[in-house]
């Protein structure tokens, strides 16, 4: 399989703190990539710098055959990343399909002047960003709070409706950090069907998570991090049966749900 | 237009249509009712609906892009200097009005982009106060600069300032319509400046319900995120600062060219914390909450003018309290009951970012 994102060298420090060292990892077109890792390994750290919200000290991406500008977040998403948040980050005061609307700007084009004089293509545009607004609600399954002021909604939901406003932005690669934390057993098997559905729209699926169940059913490569290290990355069954992996683990104390 | 006539009480919410044609003859009658109390009441009505325009301008970056600006009268200087330099005696310079008007915005816009500039890492506290430092460098300029190459004749400002003129027509003489009935300037200039705030308006709103409306909700709600969505939070801000200026040059325009004089004074850190008082007390955010909280804190002051200094001559013989003194302790004193009453402000709507006419209507509010 072709390869969508290759990681080289990445490397992160925060004064004193090595939040990752020399990470190398491949993610290919089309599988649901998980990573793990006990509490602090520098999972989130990752994708922060993934996604130009913090600049790497060390290494470089290469996305879909071209380097990945680094620090530069609005160019990254242009080329086709998007991710959500560990703590969900909505534009609490704006509804349900307003927040997706917002995902699409990167993808739409009027310009003051179009807008100021409203003309056609302008008016095409927005009836478009709403229509594939309302779509994606509808795709993940919360078209009926469409205009819920999305404070308001369930945990659940505000899960939800975070992926929904990531997909907007037309992503060939969507990085999710830890979407079933805090949800229960039914909620995380609808989100499980969810990602498979997105993998089978052909987006790429990069995945932090927690529960072991759902990154053992869900993924087809896992990689683990422990200290900032990449120490393991293969098929699930495997990296479960990792010495180092399980070391990491239980050496940290912190086991996974 | 709608979100003000959902703000007419009692008639907003039952008949919309009714409410907005309320609103049309209100606003095309208020100065002939103004007229029956005097002159001056129509000429503070004028100025009222220039009160308007920078709301309005204010309200876009303060409330949709929610940066904080504390110098924002600054470009009404800018506007209305640009006015006073490129159509009066002063450097015996005369440029028609529909010239010097886009000028007055470039120019305002251009100094919202200056201001944009440096204070683009900047949130909260620290963008408050290098606004306000940017505000007073403004006046400061234009008070000094007569020395040593006089640019802006200093504190006594600029005066004789060409009036609006347009297509030859010249607002500030009476419209002389029979040879007994005629239309005063002040008149005149009212309908110009109205159909100045209704294109602001328009224009704000559709800018609202676009693609940059949202980015700047967005970007106001959770600027992280919004850039992990792939908006550039640079040029919006900038976009922010350049269009609010843009609205303030407009009006800095029309208020030299209607006073015929412009001088430091009339931009003082006083006007900018007054503008902004108007927007926080209508309701941050919301056009309505813009247009009348200028309306009702422009008008106020002048009334309690009215009734104070007479009021204090019988009591007292003399005038104890400048209406000056008097005005800003009303601002003040609407501020704190807003907090204490209506944090959300005047008209707490909850502004829509999406073309009505798209949405669909199976899902409920
Ligand atoms: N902005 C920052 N400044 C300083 N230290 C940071 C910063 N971000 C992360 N760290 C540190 O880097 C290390 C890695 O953090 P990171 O959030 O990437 O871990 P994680 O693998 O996502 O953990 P968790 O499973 O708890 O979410 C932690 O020790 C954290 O305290
Ligand atoms: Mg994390």
């Amino acid at each position: 399989m072709k390869t969508l994102l290759e990681a080289r060298g990445i490397g992160k420090r925060f004064g004193g703190l090595q939040a990752l060292a020399d990470v190398s990892l491949t993610i290919r077109e089309g599988e649901v990539y998980g990573l793990i890792g006990p509490n602090g390994a520098g999972k989130t750290t990752f994708f922060n710098v993934l996604t130009g919200a913090y600049t790497p000290d060390g290494g470089g991406f290469a996305f879909d055959g071209g380097e990945l500008p680094t620090g530069k977040p609005h160019r990254v998403v242009a080329r086709g990343i998007a991710r959500t948040f560990q703590n969900i980050r909505l534009f609490r005061e704006l509804t349900a399909l307003e927040n997706v609307m917002a995902g699409h700007h990167i993808r739409t084009r009027a310009g003051i002047w179009g807008i100021l004089i409203q003309n056609r293509h302008t008016r095409e545009e927005e009836r478009e960003t709403t229509e594939r607004a309302y779509e994606l609600l509808r795709y993940v399954g919360i078209e009926r709070f469409a205009d819920t002021v999305s404070r308001h909604l369930s945990y659940g939901d505000q899960r939800r409706l975070e992926i929904a406003r990531a997909l907007a932005t037309e992503p060939r690669l969507l990085a999710l950090d830890e979407p079933a934390a805090g949800m229960n057993a039914t909620e995380t098997g609808r989100l499980k069907a969810l990602i498979e559905q997105i993998r089978g729209d052909g987006v790429t699926v990069l995945l932090i998570e927690h529960d072991v169940k759902l990154v053992m059913g869900l993924c087809d490569r896992v990689a683990v991090l422990d200290f900032g290290r990449k120490i393991a990355e293969d098929v699930p069954a495997v990296v479960q049966r990792d010495e180092a992996v399980i070391k990491a683990y239980l050496g940290g104390g912190k086991h996974a749900h | 237009m709608n979100e003000l006539a959902a703000a007419v009480p009692w008639l907003g919410k039952r008949n919309p249509a009714a409410a907005r044609w309320l609103i049309l003859i209100l606003a095309i009658a208020a100065p002939l009712i103004a007229w029956q109390f005097g002159r001056s009441w129509v000429r503070i009505l004028d100025f009222a609906l220039l009160y308007m325009m920078l709301a309005l301008g204010l309200n876009l970056v303060v409330g949709f892009a929610g940066l904080l600006d504390l110098g924002y009268i600054a470009f009404y200087a800018v506007g209305a200097y640009t006015f006073a330099f490129l159509a009066s005696p002063h450097f015996e310079v005369h440029l028609p009005f529909w010239l010097v008007l886009p000028l007055g915005a470039a120019f305002a816009a251009l100094a919202g982009i200056m201001l944009g500039f440096p204070v683009l890492r900047l949130r909260g506290d620290y963008l408050a106060i290098v606004t306000l430092g940017f505000g007073e460098i403004v006046r400061i300029f234009m008070l000094n600069l007569n020395y040593p190459v006089n640019i802006t004749n200093g504190p006594q400002g600029i005066g004789m300032i060409d009036p609006i003129v347009l297509f030859g027509w010249d607002l500030s003489q009476n419209l002389q319509i029979t040879e007994r009935f005629a239309i005063n300037s002040l008149f005149l200039y009212y309908y110009a400046f109205l159909a100045c705030v209704a294109g602001s308006i328009l224009f704000i709103r559709r800018l609202q319900i676009s693609r940059v409306g949202r980015a700047w909700a967005a970007m106001r709600e959770d600027e992280l995120a919004a850039k992990a969505i792939g908006i550039n939070t640079r040029n919006l801000k900038l976009l922010a600062f350049a269009l609010g200026a843009t609205f303030g040059g407009v009006a800095g325009c029309l208020f030299g060219a209607f006073q015929g004089f412009v001088s430091p004074e009339s931009f003082s850190l006083m006007e900018s914390i007054a503008v902004l008082t108007m927007v926080v007390f209508g309701g941050m955010g919301n056009i309505a909450g813009a247009v009348i909280g200028a309306f009702v804190l422009a008008l106020l002051p002048e009334i309690l003018r009215h009734i104070a200094v007479p009021l204090q001559q019988a009591v007292f013989g003399h005038v104890l309290l400048d209406p000056e003194v008097l005005r800003m302790l009303l601002l003040s004193l609407a501020m704190i009951l807003m907090m204490l009453l209506r944090p959300t402000g005047l008209i707490p709507a909850r502004a829509r970012y999406a073309h009505p006419e798209n949405l669909h209507r199976s899902s409920q509010p």
